[in-house]
């Protein structure tokens, strides 16, 4: 199975370079890379939207642990956090679009950039499609249910943000 | 302090840190994930005193049961912070970003210390308020601004563009960074 899983693998990656050619000749990319400051300060923006992404999911994380502000309930916070969450997502979009654009064929040769690309759908997924709405349900209390949500959150966006930090060393 | 910071980044642990392949990167990212925690959850305490968030959670529930993991979240940026610095000492002391993001941390420290040994200490007095007086609310604003300064600050340190083998710079840019430049031969 694992074979064959590679051998797929490498069929896809292989089909897929025509289009991160064409990618990273779009006008965006082109005009981050020939920019001495763009990529820097966009890293930036990214950087803050981390902040933002990363307070916004550990308040209600730690408090499905069953830890941080206990004195209030899941609920109040999810939908509090709601806002913040999205604005951080939003943030991050619009400025790691930007900086893929400006290196696709660099991101197209990197294991990191595709273990990113793998477990990012996968973690806002879960984060949109199922932690979102039951941390939002108002009788939800720390559980074992409530730990596994938020520990499968912290995993999931540790791996997208570490595998995103090491796009840059490999 | 540049005999000394030289010394220290010819010691053999710095030298084997800067080099090496995987510990730089490890305490790197250790650092910028740690961004998440600590000015995350700085940044919904900010929020919260500046009245724009969380409002029907009182204050103290952000003082007291927050700020123990935002502290935690500090001790791991301060000690992968200091291991950076100890990499490459000479450096870093003359990188203009570093100074910069040396600078807004001091002012970042006087605010917390200005806020939780005067404004912080009335917080019974308008603990439950949805929108705090205004001290707090300065407190917050000043806060975010400068945690997010030394993000962008810390970010760019990265980057050469001012380091003092790179020359001709302007002349502010040399004064800023502690540049010590030889004369020029004179014609």
């Amino acid at each position: 199975l694992i074979a064959r899983l590679a051998a797929w693998w490498t069929g896809v990656h292989a089909s897929l370079l025509p289009t991160f050619e064409r990618l990273e000749a779009t006008p965006v990319g082109a005009s981050v890379r020939e920019s001495l400051w763009a990529f820097p300060v966009i890293e930036a923006a990214h950087l803050l939207g981390l902040c933002l992404l990363g307070g916004s999911l550990l308040l209600v994380d730690l408090r499905l642990l069953g830890a941080g502000l206990r004195g209030q309930s899941i609920a109040e916070l999810a939908t509090r956090a709601r806002p913040w969450l999205l604005g951080g997502m939003a943030i991050m979009f619009a400025t790691g679009v930007p900086l893929f654009l400006s290196e696709a064929i660099k991101c197209y040769y990197n294991t990191s950039f595709w273990v990113k690309m793998a477990t990012l759908p996968v973690a806002i997924g879960f984060t949109l499609g199922l932690k979102d709405p039951i941390s939002r349900r108002p009788d939800l209390e720390t559980s074992s249910a409530s730990r596994v949500l938020g520990a499968s959150s912290i995993a999931l966006w540790f791996v997208v943000a570490a595998a995103g930090r090491w796009i840059g060393f490999s | 302090v540049d005999r000394l910071l030289t010394w220290l980044g010819q010691t053999s642990w710095s030298v084997r840190l800067l080099e090496s392949l995987y510990v730089w990167p490890l305490i790197e990212s250790t650092h910028v994930l740690g961004l998440g925690l600590f000015v995350g959850t700085a940044i919904m305490m900010d929020l919260r005193l500046l009245g724009v968030t969380f409002r029907g959670v009182p204050v103290t529930a952000f003082t007291g049961r927050l700020l123990p993991w935002t502290r935690g979240a500090f001790v791991v940026m301060a000690s992968t912070g200091l291991l950076l610095f100890y990499s490459n000492p000479v450096r870093y002391y003359h990188n203009i970003f570093f100074r910069v993001k040396m600078l807004v941390l001091v002012l970042a420290a006087v605010n917390i210390w200005w806020f939780h040994s005067r404004t912080h200490r009335g917080v019974s007095a308008w603990d439950a308020d949805a929108r705090p007086p205004r001290a707090a609310r300065v407190a917050g604003a000043v806060s975010i601004v400068a945690w997010a300064s030394i993000v962008v600050a810390g970010r760019l340190i990265a980057y050469n563009w001012f380091d003092c083998d790179i020359q001709p710079q302007p002349a502010w840019v040399n004064w800023a960074s502690g540049c010590v430049i030889p004369a020029e031969p004179s014609e």
